[in-house]
């Protein structure tokens, strides 16, 4: 109950933020990421606020963390750059700046429904769907809970017999 | 229009709620990855990411109604077929790439993180090809 309540507040909170920070509006996403029409530099100003309300806290936690997790999950302990990671996050930026929604802002956007918002969340859990519906035989890094604290690369997929 | 104190201010209250379920879930704050442990649940990973999304939507309503014209009706960036493509590329993507703009670049670039630090410089040079394409190509052509 207690898990329940701080995940709740959290997302509320969250969302707050998204709100007031402008990024609910896909615009001032374009604004930032089309650097050739009016430049609105708002989206690095969000960012810099949030790292720096969550930087100490998120070194804490690898702190006092890093030494079980990476060999308590079999973890390698170095942090690899590779294909999937660059790929995928390729593939997310033509998306998010096409239509200027990231899944945060998307769904924080549901409760004034228009047809874009609409549109793009449907579509948005239907490409998550078929990245769930791949084989087992690919990379997952849903294999390891990517949301769950390390810096260690997602484990790789279990070999085949 | 470059609005640097509310994006501040904004800002901050996205750390705090990534720090709220760092430090009471111990969970990084990554909607993707929140939203997509929804699309492949699995067991004791469910009801806090319920909460969370359910959070996301109050919040909604709170912020529309604390701070007017922030959360409200827009019409679309890009023609609706390219949203719908746009859409399944962030899904798809971010899964792939196993975070987004708050779990790579919040979270990740928290912890220091090199996989996340190559993520966000990818995402946001490809964000900024998609959004020159669509906003300075594509217009001209679909007009």
């Amino acid at each position: 109950m207690k898990k329940l309540a701080s995940a709740f507040a959290a997302g509320l909170v969250l969302a707050i933020g998204l709100g007031i920070s402008g990024m609910t509006n896909p615009e001032k996403i374009i604004g930032f990421l089309d650097v050739a029409g009016r430049w609105d530099p708002s989206l690095a100003f969000v960012m810099a606020g949030a790292i720096g309300a969550h930087v100490g806290a998120a070194q804490w936690a690898l702190r006092a963390r890093r030494p079980v997790e990476p060999s308590a999950l079999g973890l390698p302990a170095s942090t690899g750059i590779d294909a999937p990671l660059v790929l995928g996050a390729a593939l997310f930026g033509l998306g998010w700046g096409t239509a200027g929604f990231c899944p945060g802002p998307a769904v924080v956007d549901l409760v004034a429904p228009s047809t874009a918002v609409v549109t793009f969340v449907a579509a948005m859990i239907a490409g998550m769907v078929v990245f769930g519906a791949r084989g087992a035989a690919t990379y997952r890094p849903s294999a390891f809970n990517p949301t769950k604290i390390s810096n260690a690369p997602p484990s790789p997929p279990p070999k085949s017999m | 229009m470059f609005t640097p104190v509310p994006s501040l201010i904004g800002g901050a209250l996205i750390g705090t709620a990534a720090s709220v379920l760092l430090i009471l879930n111990d969970r990084v704050a990554g909607i993707s990855g929140i939203v997509g442990g929804l699309v492949e649940p699995r067991r004791g990973e469910v009801g806090w990411r319920l909460a969370f999304v359910a959070g996301l939507l109050l919040g909604g309503l709170v912020v529309a109604w604390l701070v007017p014209g922030s959360v409200v009706p827009r019409a679309g960036v890009a023609p609706t077929a390219f949203i719908a493509v746009a859409g399944l590329l962030v899904g798809f993507g971010t899964r792939l790439s196993g975070g987004c703009t708050s779990g790579h670049g919040v979270c990740g670039l928290s912890r220091f993180s090199k996989r996340s630090f190559v993520a966000v410089i990818t995402f946001m040079a490809t964000g900024g090809v998609a959004a020159f394409f669509v906003q300075h190509v594509l217009t001209k052509v679909v007009r």
